[in-house]
């Protein structure tokens, strides 16, 4: 009766402005080209002013809610410290997680009232042990001439996740989303993302 | 068939295409907004066009309708209720091409200041409304919601809600074909369009003949789907509340609803017998729970359990249904305890120098909707009230009226460019006729801007970006009658804070007009040419740790702890310190130090 099947839930975090929406929609593209149903939701609105983002991407054989399940989450890719934390409790015990090492200050630390939580890192290994790899995406794509390709080089990172995917299709689908002009850069901050962990 | 992942609203507006949709009207509106500039991009088969709000969109789109073609306007949920005049009675006159109106809810109000239920409309104004639950649907209803707009002589809704507009999921894409209806009006349908109480009472009756149809319609809607597998539990949902439901229990038997009015009495009488135990889970009002508890059905959990605010999600409709056999996962840190990341107005945007001078001068701030919303957080919290589009103005000269003496010199009305034409007008045209004395500022930042940056009549472009006129917002302020018209540069806090202060001060309304305040990412504007200055930095010489920059909530600065003292010797406890990355020169900050601290720097 049950025709759910295997579904794989990923939820991306992060602040406004950091690249989520392309790293989700390199995502769903490998997904739905590798023959699964897809979906994803995402809340826009007001992620341009500086609040943050997440997306809920799922796949599977027939995938119903957009929404993952609170404590469903396989697979955890943060683009921010402090938004990988907020969501620590989504994560299933065996669940893989990947966090970018970068603080962007929320309004209540910038103003002195509150602190910026101390070793996210620390806190993910207590619960997750060795499924937990933090990179530091910026530094990566900033050595390759562009700090905006952060994000691409946490999906490279992030696809030791999913080891049935071949490299071709993660590339097929960032040069699908991306202008020819940026493809060179964004394959190579793929392979720099994909040796970082 | 080729297949593409798209985004619900991408979905609706392929649909409309395929559909042979000629014409689209809309305001922007989260999460509808990307509806109309997905037309505008990609289908010039349709035209398409910015309303200056909803009310006009309809009025557009219906006029295209009469004249045989198939139209559709889209709004976010309160958008219905500006355009709802027009719908009442366009549900009596019916139409010729097919009519749709896309309404999209925001439960869990993500971006909104309500959170209304809009299946509600269908009941009201009595027309027939869909409900898909992913993109497909979102296409597939669309192109029938135009089939039973013809067939059925009326409006059609779509009602849509955030986690279906703004959900991705993959859609078969078809080719166009064209509608068959000719295009062309004719004189002697007037009586079915003039609605006068004569021609109204024999529109009436057709008014009611049409639902009884339609809910016999309901009875066979392909799209009314009934799933049966475990009978001791039946579940009758739509939308994405189906989807959340399935997900957490798929044994279940289902009656999806994909018209969620008028209602297939017949079919749910027969489901609710197959099943054992009913359970209707609907997000917001206990819209269907009514009307089937209503037919003597009963029900076996609905809002009794399920929450009837916010939005619905798989835990929750587990949760609620469990009861006490459901168990959360464990906590391992509380999200409470960590800092919230809430929007902010972007560094250099020139609203925080204006509510900064607003504050100041201890000002009352009628508000409106808008980025200008978020200066009602702290540290600024310089705008008292958000009611609705155009409501700041008509209630400052409503306060004014109550206040009368007492209220001068205290209060004004702050509304955007986009919210000014919307309906801010015949607030400002009432406050002159009225011999009021309230004060009107128009934050001008030449764009539609929280919506992300849709084209109005004062931008001078229009959706396709052809250029057009532009409203003369003096003009306009001329011909209602304002005598007192000011200009103001928001970034020269004393001037801007003088002259508010004057006009508040005079008995008789005034007009206030940001000049040189463009949104700081609208790109042609040229936002960053009026600084002097790339950046500014802190001068640790100087900087006593007052945090007085800090009440101006700029995302470029932050408090730095750490004791130590200025050159001339003044213990602080901390300094400020300027993100070079996000400063943008735009010397506010700079204007509040007393001490000198911040200054001209280099990126």
């Amino acid at each position: 009766m049950k025709e759910n099947g295997k579904v794989t839930n990923v939820f991306l975090s992060g602040v406004g402005g950091q690249g989520t929406i392309l790293a989700s929609n390199i995502l769903a593209e490998v997904f739905l080209k590798a023959g699964y149903d897809v979906k994803k939701a995402e809340v826009h609105g007001m992620a341009q002013r500086g609040g943050d983002v997440t997306t809920h991407f799922r796949y599977g054989k027939k995938v119903y809610s957009s929404l993952i399940k609170y404590g469903d989450v396989d697979f955890l890719l943060s683009f921010e410290e402090l938004e990988a934390l907020r969501y620590i409790n989504w994560v299933k015990p065996d669940g893989k997680i990947l966090i970018n090492k970068q603080e962007i200050f929320p309004p209540a630390v910038s103003l002195g009232n509150m602190s910026y939580p101390k070793e996210v890192e620390a806190t993910f290994k207590k619960f997750f042990k060795d499924n937990v790899h933090m990179i530091d995406g910026q530094a990566i794509a900033k050595k390759l001439g562009n700090a905006q390709a952060a994000n691409v080089v946490l999906v490279g990172a992030f696809s030791n996740f999913f080891p049935n995917v071949k490299d071709e299709q993660w590339i097929d689908a960032i040069k699908g989303l991306l202008a020819a002009k940026l493809h060179d850069l964004n394959v190579k901050a793929f392979f720099e993302g994909k040796k970082a962990i | 068939m080729k297949k593409e992942i798209m985004q619900g609203n991408s979905a609706i507006v392929r649909g409309a295409w395929e559909a042979g949709c000629k014409v689209a009207a809309a305001y922007p509106g989260t999460p509808s907004s990307e509806i109309l500039k997905e037309v505008a991009d990609n289908y010039p088969d349709i035209y398409a066009e910015w309303s200056p709000n909803e009310m006009v969109a309809m009025q557009v789109a219906s006029g295209a309708a009469f004249a045989g073609a198939r139209a559709m306007c889209s709004m976010k949920h309160v958008g219905m209720n500006v355009a709802a005049d027009a719908y009442m009675t366009l549900s009596y006159t019916g139409v010729k091409g097919g009519l749709l109106i896309i309404v999209a809810d925001d439960p869990n109000v993500h971006s909104s200041q309500n959170e209304q239920d809009s299946r509600n409309w269908a009941r009201f104004g009595k027309a027939p409304m869909l409900e898909p639950s992913d993109a497909q649907e979102c296409k597939d209803f669309t192109k029938i919601a135009f089939d039973i707009s013809e067939q059925f002589d009326t409006p059609v809704f779509l009602r849509t809600e955030t986690r279906v507009a703004h959900a991705d999921s993959p859609v078969t894409l078809e080719d166009r074909v064209e509608s068959k209806i000719p295009l062309g009006l004719d004189p002697k349908d007037a009586p079915k369009y003039v609605m006068v109480p004569a021609n109204v009472r024999v529109r009436r009756k057709v008014v009611e003949e049409k639902m009884k149809k339609l809910e016999e319609y309901a009875e066979t809607f392909k799209y009314n789907v009934v799933e049966m597998n475990d009978p001791s539990v039946g579940v009758i949902a739509s939308s994405a509340a189906y989807l959340y439901t399935k997900e957490v229990f798929p044994d279940w038997s289902y009656l999806k609803l994909g018209m969620a009015w008028p209602l297939p009495k017949k079919l749910i009488a027969d489901f609710a017998k197959k099943v054992k135990k009913l359970v209707i889970v609907e997000e917001l009002d206990p819209f269907f729970e009514t009307e089937i508890r209503a037919m003597g059905i009963k029900v076996w959990h609905g809002k009794d359990v399920i929450p009837n605010m916010y939005e619905l999600s798989p835990e929750i409709v587990e949760a609620a249904l469990m009861g006490k056999k459901f168990k959360a996962p464990k906590v391992r840190v509380k999200p409470e305890d960590l800092p919230r990341r809430p929007p902010n107005l972007c560094a250099g945007c020139s609203h925080r120098p204006l509510f900064y001078a607003l504050k100041k001068l201890g000002a009352f701030v009628f508000g409106d909707i808008g980025c200008y919303t978020l200066a009602s957080a702290p540290p600024l919290q310089a705008l008292h009230t958000t009611v609705c589009m155009g409501a700041g103005g008509g209630q400052a000269h409503g306060a004014m009226k109550a206040l009368g003496q007492e209220g001068l010199g205290k209060v004004c009305a702050v509304l955007g460019d986009s919210t000014f034409l919307h309906s801010g007008l015949s607030p400002l045209m009432n406050a002159v006729y009225n011999k009021g004395n309230s004060t009107t500022i128009v934050l001008d930042n030449r764009i539609t801007g929280m919506t992300g940056h849709q084209e109005h009549p004062g931008t001078g472009f229009t959706v396709r970006q052809e250029p057009t006129n532009m409203v003369d917002y003096t003009e306009i302020g001329k011909a209602f009658g304002v005598k007192s018209i000011r200009n103001i540069d928001p970034y020269n806090i004393k001037e801007t804070m003088e002259i508010v202060k004057e006009e508040m001060a005079k008995d008789e309304p005034s007009l206030i007009l940001c000049k040189n305040s463009p949104c700081m990412m609208l790109r042609r504007a040229k936002p960053l040419e009026r600084f002097k200055n790339p950046v500014y930095a802190v001068s640790l010489d100087n900087c006593r740790g007052c945090k007085m920059c800090l009440e101006i909530n700029c995302p470029a600065i932050s408090w730095r702890e750490g004791a130590g003292e200025t050159k001339d010797g003044h213990k602080r406890k901390g300094t400020v310190y300027i993100n070079p990355d996000q400063c943008v020169g735009c010397e506010v900050c700079a204007q509040i130090c007393k001490y000198d601290a911040i200054q001209p720097g280099t990126k």
